[in-house]
Order: structure tokens, then C-alpha cells, then sequence
């Protein structure tokens, strides 16, 4: 699927939905993508209703409903979205810039917007190693189709939710699954916590508690894990498969990759329009730093507004723009 | 004010003063004093890049929330005195705790 459009606008969060009305109201085009299936990025995923109070004019307003007045407010330019789908490649032209998603979406733009918040989730890997030797190759962070799993014996890492349901759901599939937990107990819903102890008892499912991972053996492929208890006596499970299930950690993902300049795992910013050190390609919110800088959704606004103002010129290079204000103007939908 | 110690990632060991009436976590305090602390989220609990280890005086903090324990609880390296230092107050119960700051992701 290919789209164009002015400006692309890579998450969907709180900033990332007003930068639309900022773009909109100089007659910009936007096109949003987020990894998250649905809009409004940690306020909707993580805290919906949890109450905001330092959102100019609204003295406590709950997150979703934020987002739902953010969505309502840029109506009028009908913004795009794709959603769901992470943002893989940038390549740069001589004028605009497509990008690229996992699931193949082409965007192309004239200006770039990246108002990542905390960046993407992604899986937090174990302290081991030759780990990185043998991802792909035995050791992976997510199961995406059971069936790959079938008959092969799998030891499954992590005490949480994720680990637990793995553990119950594999169970009937996989010839032989052990579950190893560096604690006595789970910290996960109770009553998968139950199911996984009963599926131990029933020796469908080898618990190993308060026991660590310590190395990974095989050659090109995994082999085997070897694990620590907690008398330091180690021993050593034949495994086609490591499923560390060690929960989501925020990392910038593929935009460390894009040449922009970085400071501690956040894009440098020019505090003038917001831009990055890639001409035509901005940073707002939450993922940006800069001198002063405050992680506040108040900040990413402003932020948004600069930002439009500099986008402009790339949008439409041969013309002036006039500053003007929506009291005067009014909101003119596309 | 209140003294507490700072071992970071690569050994080396600091007295750290820090004000009670700031309202200030730990990790504010650390990333204000130029520890190599990510706080990707702000903290809230969400990224862990603040882990810490207590490494003496750990009786003496109010213990971690469910919010903490959760995430504390997915982390690979964790140990039994993990904390994360985005839930810790900057307050008089900090004295003389040795902490560890854990190595960044």
C-alpha cells in the first residue's frame, strides 16, 4: 500500500494528533503511524483514565478523553492513519522522504514528524552471552505461531503474565516445556499461576523456581540451556527453543538508525522549529531533548506549532507564510 | 537533607547529599547529578531503566508498590534487592543506604 501525503507523522500519541491541527491550519496533509493498534499512544494504551491537570484549560481531564478531544479537534484536516504497523525504513530524496513499515506501507512525504513518545516497545532480552548468536536460531521473543513450536521441546524464561500463558497454552503442544522462574512465586494473574503449578504436577510442564539462566550452548543452532539454581548448583536442558518472556522495554528502534543525532537513547533537537540534525525531518515530544527540555504533553504542543512553521517551507517552497491566528481565521477544513 | 550512597555502573562509590522538601524520587535526584540514568518514561513505572539494588539499609525504605514489584518482577537481571529508583522519595528514611545502579539497557 502506498500513500502521499505532506507531512509524515510517525506516532500517533497526544503530540503527535495536535501536530495535525498545527500542519492542518497551513493547509498540510498529515499521515500518522503507530505500532499501537488504535490512536493516542501511552495515554490510551497505558493510562486511559487516568486525570491530567496541568493540560492548559482543562483543570483535570482523563487521557482518553484528551485523545478523543485531540481526534475531534483535527477532524477538520481528515487526517490518515496506519496503525498497528511499525515504522522499518526512511529513505531520504533529493525532495521528500518515504517510509517505510513491517507490513510493507510506503509513505511518501515531503517532511518527516517523529513524535515517538517513549519509542517502541520492544522485548527486553536476559543478560546472556552469546545471546544475539543464536536469535533467530533457536531463541526468540515472542510467539507469533504455536504450531512452529510443535514437538520440539521449548524452555520458556519469565515469571509474568506473557510467561505463564505461554507456558499453559504450549503445554499440550510442544513435546516438552520448562518453565524457569528466578522466583518462588508468580507475580501474574493467580489463576494461570494455579494452572501452570497443576500442569507441574501433572508433569506436563517442569517448573524450575528460583533458578536463573546462565549460558546457551549449541553449534549455529541452539542446543541446550544452561541454568543456575539458587544453591548455585547449574545443570544443563536440551532445548530447540528459548522463549524469554522478560516483558516490553521502550527503545527508540529503527530511528536509532537514521543518522539523526542522539542523546541517551533521545533525538537533538534546534529549540527554533524543533528540527533534527536531517533537514526535513522533526522531532516533537517526548522523544526529542534539547536544553531544558520537560516531558510534558503542554511542551510536545508547543513543540507542534514550531515545528508547522518550518515544515511549511518544505511543503510549499515558493510560498510566504503568513501567520495568522484561528480567532481571526477560524479552522478551515480541507 | 539527607546523605545516602551511589555505587554506579562501573564501581565507583559516592556520598550523595539530597534535599527531603523537594519532593523529589531518587531518579530525579540521580539524573540531576549527572548519573547515566535513562528514565526513558519519566517515571512512572514503565521502562525500568532506573533499576537499582539496594545494597545496604534496604529495611529502611518504604516497601515497593505493586506497580514496582510488577516491572521489577519482568526484569532479567533482578535481584532481591532490586528497586526502581523512579518510586524511591528522596526523604530522612535514606539515610545511609547504599545503592547500586544496574547497567542501562
Amino acid at each position: 500500500m502506498s500513500i502521499t501525503t505532506d507531512i509524515c507523522i510517525i506516532g500517533a500519541g497526544p503530540v503527535g494528533l495536535f501536530a495535525v491541527f498545527e500542519a492542518g491550519l497551513l493547509k498540510m496533509r498529515c499521515h500518522l503511524i503507530d505500532a499501537l493498534p488504535q490512536v493516542g499512544g501511552q495515554l490510551s494504551e497505558i493510562y486511559p483514565k487516568k486525570p491530567i491537570y496541568d493540560i492548559p484549560g482543562f483543570p483535570e481531564i482523563k487521557a482518553q478523553e484528551l485523545v478523543d478531544n485531540l481526534m475531534k479537534q483535527i477532524e477538520p484536516f481528515k487526517p490518515t492513519f496506519t496503525l498497528g504497523e511499525k515504522v522499518s525504513g526512511l529513505e531520504k530524496h533529493d525532495v521528500g522522504f518515504t517510509v517505510t513499515t513491517t507490513d510493507a506501507t510506503e509513505v511518501q512525504c515531503k517532511v518527516v514528524v517523529i513524535a515517538g513518545g517513549l519509542g517502541c516497545f520492544e522485548p527486553r532480552k536476559p543478560e546472556l552471552a552469546n545471546l544475539e548468536r543464536f536469535e533467530g536460531r533457536g531463541v526468540t521473543y515472542m510467539v507469533k505461531d504455536p504450531e512452529h513450536f510443535r514437538a520440539k521441546k521449548l524452555v520458556i524464561a519469565g515469571g509474568g503474565d506473557s510467561a505463564l500463558d505461554w507456558t499453559i497454552h504450549l503445554a499440550d503442544i510442544a513435546e516438552e516445556i520448562t518453565l524457569i522462574h528466578r522466583n518462588e512465586t508468580f507475580r501474574g494473574a493467580p489463576d494461570s499461576a494455579e494452572k501452570v503449578f497443576e500442569l507441574a504436577r501433572q508433569q506436563r510442564v517442569k517448573l524450575m523456581l528460583s533458578t536463573n539462566l546462565q549460558s546457551l550452548n549449541g553449534n549455529g543452532v541452539l542446543k541446550s540451556v544452561v541454568y543456575e539454581d539458587k544453591n548455585k548448583n547449574t545443570g544443563e536442558i536440551e532445548a530447540d527453543f528459548l522463549i524469554p518472556l522478560y516483558g516490553l522495554s521502550p527503545k527508540l528502534g529503527p530511528i536509532a538508525d537514521w543518522n539523526l543525532n542522539l542523546d541517551k537513547n533521545a533525538i537533538v533537537v534546534n529549540t527554533f522549529d524543533y528540527s533534527t540534525s536531517v533537514d526535513g525531518i522533526f522531532a516533537i515530544g517526548d522523544i526529542n531533548t534539547y536544553p531544558g527540555k520537560l516531558k510534558l504533553i503542554l511542551s510536545g504542543f508547543h513543540e507542534a506549532a514550531l515545528m508547522a512553521q518550518s515544515a511549511f517551507k518544505f511543503v510549499y517552497p515558493d510560498q510566504k507564510l503568513s501567520f495568522k491566528y484561528t480567532t481571526v481565521n477560524g479552522v478551515n477544513a480541507f | 537533607m539527607v546523605t545516602f550512597h551511589v555505587e554506579d555502573q562501573s564501581g565507583n562509590s559516592r556520598h550523595l547529599e539530597a534535599p527531603v522538601d523537594m519532593s523529589l524520587s531518587l531518579m530525579e535526584f540521580l539524573k540531576a547529578s549527572d548519573y547515566n540514568i535513562l528514565a526513558t518514561c519519566g517515571g512512572m513505572a514503565l521502562c525500568a531503566t532506573c533499576h537499582v539494588t539496594v545494597l545496604d539499609g534496604e529495611q529502611n525504605l518504604s516497601p515497593a508498590n505493586d506497580t514496582e514489584m510488577d516491572m521489577i518482577d519482568t526484569l532479567p537481571n533482578a535481584k532481591a534487592s532490586s528497586r526502581l529508583a523512579c518510586q524511591i522519595r528522596i526523604s530522612p528514611q535514606l539515610q545511609d543506604v547504599r545503592f547500586r545502579l544496574m547497567e542501562g539497557e
